[in-house]
């Protein structure tokens, strides 16, 4: 049990898109256990704004996991060293005094940053514009929801695919810069799903291609993304859009 | 003082929304091309409203500050979204969570608004089914419910504890369906700093491009404000560290009134806070009240015990334990409203008896629940003589199914399981009910203005039901805002584009551009967030869950000085042409530093007891009531809408009584 942290942080620092980047390194103390990593860093920077430097920039929003906004490569992983949490879930009780810190932005050619440990990450959000969705208008005269049953197992798995947050771990983690894990939550879900299935084809095909075109590597089966994801997507979702991709490209 | 015309439309209330729309003007779809609407914010109103309108024709533009729509803090919504479908045959009707929602709101709302949000509540569902939503089933295949605070029927609809995902994803979905096709611009990190109104009309926006600093002009027909709500004027509260009321400040100096700005919800199921470092409490789902029971120790040796880790709260039998809001509350128990819980914990660890260091905390214990759950499991497996710890590890297992996500976020903050002891909670503010007010068209006072989801004050009174807020947020986007917008929107066909060269974007983008100059000017010692923090506060001492008279005139002038010096002594770092997160904060305290006075200039106003907002002074003296609170019927029946004057001590109230055609007024009885 610590409320008296020391640490020593080596944070990027990058003006903007076009400036080149470093590390540079800080010290803290007095930083307690309970804190969660997005309170540390909150104290390095009201620390240098009271010095006339200027804050370390890091995205953040909703600081409890579901928004997917907060990113960072801590001590080489996405996300830190704990398992099944976004950085903002991270605690501090995870380090231990004196402890020294590495603080990158995720790296991907798809993610480019924007500034310190920013990221722009609209590829993703143009992958899901190619295809991540079902083409219904909102009318109000939809069919009863309770008109098409769907089994529980189907419904509880598209479920756990839906929860992808599309934080970019994945794609942070992966020395290929893959993006499969998080398009293929999205193709799997809807694959699931009967409301899903009649654009599966031009969704699986749409959404790939797009992926292809923003730079993101391929996967070559390590799984690291896998472990790094806090929210446990599973590779078999891989499987299910590699499965929908065959079917789709070879029917006519 | 003016009597402010809400445009309820006449005849029963049953037909009132179906006459409206048969006899609202429509625009044809050849000038719908024509037509440009601005939709601020792309959480469930913003984020549905901005597709509804993209599909219907018009030529959208969304704004979001955060890096993609899907981001919006509605995203956060653990429990889930209410709708009148009766699956359960518990009796439920539109009729009854009409009623529900009114009593519920402690009859501060507007009749006609809540029984048009009962009314459309089913088709959300049925809507969200078909976008691919993966809401929770039954073994059946059908759809699942459970039941949420201050309601005796099941009609909550949930996707585990992660509701406000997967409609969030649901709506993104159907944007990015428009997005693709071109029919939605989207705007990621941008944020709106003004308002443009040209000739008394809504024209268009000032916004910020957070990345490159730049001021852009934005020009419409129609602006919607969907900005959520204002809860970070505490500083600590549930919402996203980013959610803020500027957009919906900017429109009130602009002319749109404020509506009942006191109506807070503070919710009692929050994780305590830990340090004075903290940035942001998380909420535990209020559907764990559903199988949690709240208590605290009856005797004070014990509540000392607990405190330095002598005893364990799972040592204290069941006779030890004050279940307090089972006692209160024999009806309804650990399923009272919101506010009526809150309140309830407070008065016990007012009374010395909470179970943290910092004595502000209660048990929420779901002991009871994995025993009554693993002994069902094993009937149902054909177990006749289970041992304990088979039934426990069964209850362990629905436990785990049901509320997963919450347990384990639980455990990662507070490194306490919650499966084997109970969790630790305690109230946060968490959503505002008051907010912009608007007419039944959802339109403000400005004219092609209109207000959607948590930033306008319509449809929950002084005091939100759970799972209703992801209902209105969806009904206004998707159901209401696209067809009342129409009504406004078919006297423009001939207004053509609009330039934004007119004298009134310019005059804009310079208020805004000198606003920013300056604070990055100030230069002076304290950071954005130390000013943040004394606003925080002064606004949970003296205006949070329990307020008088006094305190709130002390809050009065406690902000004005906090505002005064942060306008002399701030120090906002970097530049205005950069990413500079400081100065998107600084923007946003500035207003914060307006809205607390005037909220507690109306809680001052407001001298009675409704819902979420408490005074000391109006309380019931005796009989079975007594301690509760006490609503005044004959003095405060209205919406007050306040006008910005140049200074929010001054604001100028405007009342829109409330009429109660359908609902007989009575007191809430929850016992």
């Amino acid at each position: 049990m610590s409320e008296n942290m020391k640490l020593t942080l080596k944070v990027w620092r990058q003006k903007d898109a076009k400036s080149q980047g470093k590390l540079e390194t800080y010290q803290l103390d007095k930083i307690s256990e309970h804190m969660s990593f997005l309170e540390m860093l909150d104290v390095l920077n009201e620390q240098l704004i009271n010095t006339g430097e200027e804050p370390v920039a890091f995205d953040h929003d909703c600081r409890e996991g579901i928004c997917g906004m907060c990113s960072l490569y801590i001590n080489g992983e996405a996300h830190g060293p704990d398992r099944g949490v976004t950085t903002c879930q991270l605690h501090m009780r995870m380090f231990k005094d004196g402890d020294t810190i590495y603080i990158e932005p995720f790296r991907s050619k798809a993610f480019p940053v924007i500034k310190d440990l920013v990221v722009d990450r609209g590829s993703f959000d143009r992958i899901q514009h190619a295809g991540g969705f079902v083409s219904v208008n909102t009318s109000g005269n939809t069919i009863d929801a309770n008109t098409i049953p769907i089994p529980k197992e189907d419904a509880d798995n598209a479920f756990d695919a839906a929860t992808c947050i599309g934080c970019g771990a994945c794609v942070a983690t992966c020395k290929n810069s893959s993006a499969m894990l998080f398009v293929s939550a999205k193709v799997a879900q809807f694959s699931l799903l009967p409301q899903g299935k009649i654009e599966a084809k031009d969704r699986v095909l749409n959404m790939v291609h797009q992926m292809d075109l923003e730079g993101f590597g391929n996967c070559t089966n390590t799984g690291a993304c896998e472990v790094e994801c806090p929210k446990g997507i599973s590779l078999e979702n891989i499987a299910i859009m590699n499965k929908e991709y065959f079917k789709a490209s070879t029917k006519a | 003082m003016s009597v402010l015309d809400s445009k309820t439309p006449s005849g029963p209330i049953k037909d009132q929304w179906t006459n409206h729309k048969n006899n609202i003007n429509l625009v044809n779809p050849a000038n719908k091309r024509l037509i440009d609407i601005i939709v601020v914010g792309t959480g469930l109103a913003g984020g549905s409203a901005a597709a509804s309108l993209a599909e219907m024709g018009y030529k959208v533009k969304a704004f979001a500050f955060q890096d993609s729509p899907r981001r919006a803090h509605s995203i956060a919504a653990q429990g889930g979204i209410n709708a009148a479908k009766n699956y359960q045959n518990d009796g439920d009707s539109v009729y009854r969570l009409f009623y529900d929602t009114v009593k519920g709101g402690d009859y501060r709302a507007r009749e006609s608004n809540v029984y048009r949000l009962a009314e459309v509540s089913a088709s959300i569902i049925d809507q969200c089914v078909a976008q691919g939503v993966p809401f929770a089933r039954e073994y059946g295949g059908l759809l699942d419910n459970r039941s949420f605070g201050g309601v005796l029927v099941s009609r909550t609809f949930y996707a585990k504890g992660q509701t406000g995902q997967q409609l969030l994803l649901g709506a993104y979905s159907a944007m990015n369906r428009q997005i693709g096709k071109g029919k939605i611009k989207m705007y990621n990190r941008h944020e709106m700093l003004e308002l443009v109104v040209v000739d008394g009309k809504a024209r268009g926006i000032i916004a910020r491009d957070m990345v490159t600093g730049k001021l852009e002009r934005h020009s419409a027909h129609a602006v919607v404000i969907a900005s959520g709500g204002y809860g970070n004027v505490f500083f600590l509260s549930t919402n996203a560290m980013g959610s803020n009321a500027t957009a919906a400040w900017r429109i009130h100096k602009k002319g749109a009134y404020f509506a009942n700005p006191c109506y807070t919800q503070i919710h009692p199921t929050c994780i305590p806070r830990s340090g004075d470092y903290q940035s942001k409490l998380t909420l535990m789902s209020e559907s764990l009240r559903n199988d949690g029971r709240i208590w605290v120790p009856k005797n004070m040796e014990d509540v000392e015990g607990i405190r330095s880790g002598k005893i364990k709260p799972k040592d204290l039998s069941v006779d030890q334990r004050d279940y307090y809001l089972e006692r209160r509350y024999p009806a309804f128990g650990n399923l009272v409203p919101r506010d009526v819980a809150s309140r309830a914990a407070k008065e016990r660890c007012d009374a010395g008896y909470g179970v943290n260091k910092t004595g502000e905390a209660v048990f929420l214990d779901f002991a009871s629940a994995i025993e009554r759950y693993g002994k069902e499991k094993a009937y149902v497996l054909g177990m006749h003589n289970p041992t304990d710890a088979e039934v426990k590890d069964l209850g362990k297992k629905v436990i785990e199914d049901k509320y997963g996500n919450l347990f384990q976020m639980y455990q990662k903050i507070t490194d306490d399981n919650p499966y084997e002891t109970p969790m630790m909670i305690y109230p946060a503010v968490h959503y505002t009910m008051g907010g912009i007010w608007v007419d039944y068209n959802l339109m403000t006072t400005i004219p092609g203005c209109y207000a959607a989801g948590e930033a306008n004050f319509s449809d929950h009174g002084a005091n939100r039901l759970g799972a209703s807020a992801l209902m209105q947020g969806l009904a206004d986007g998707y159901f209401v805002l696209p067809y009342t917008i129409g009504d406004y929107l078919s006297h423009e066909i001939r207004t053509g584009e609009i330039s934004t060269d007119l004298p009134e974007f310019v005059a804009a983008e310079k208020e805004v551009y000198d606003r920013l100059n300056t604070l990055i000017n100030i230069k002076g010692t304290k950071s954005v967030d130390h000013f943040h923090k004394e606003l925080g506060k002064v606004m949970w001492d003296n205006v949070g869950m329990s307020r008088n008279a006094a305190g709130l005139k002390e809050a009065g002038e406690k902000i004005r000085k906090i505002r005064d010096e942060f306008w002399k002594d701030v120090l906002v770092p970097g530049t205005m042409n950069e990413f500079n997160p400081e100065l998107e904060k600084a923007a946003r305290v500035a207003d914060f530093l307006e809205l607390g006075e005037l909220f507690a200039k109306d809680a001052l106003e407001r001298n009675e007891s409704c819902g979420g907002h408490f005074r000391e002074e109006s309380v019931e003296l005796d009989g079975e009531q007594k301690g509760e609170a006490k609503r005044d019927d004959v003095n405060y029946r209205y919406v007050a809408a306040w006008e910005w004057t140049g200074d929010p001590a001054q604001a100028k109230l405007h009342k829109e009584e409330l009429e109660f055609k359908d609902i007989e007024l009575k007191q809430r009885s929850y016992k």
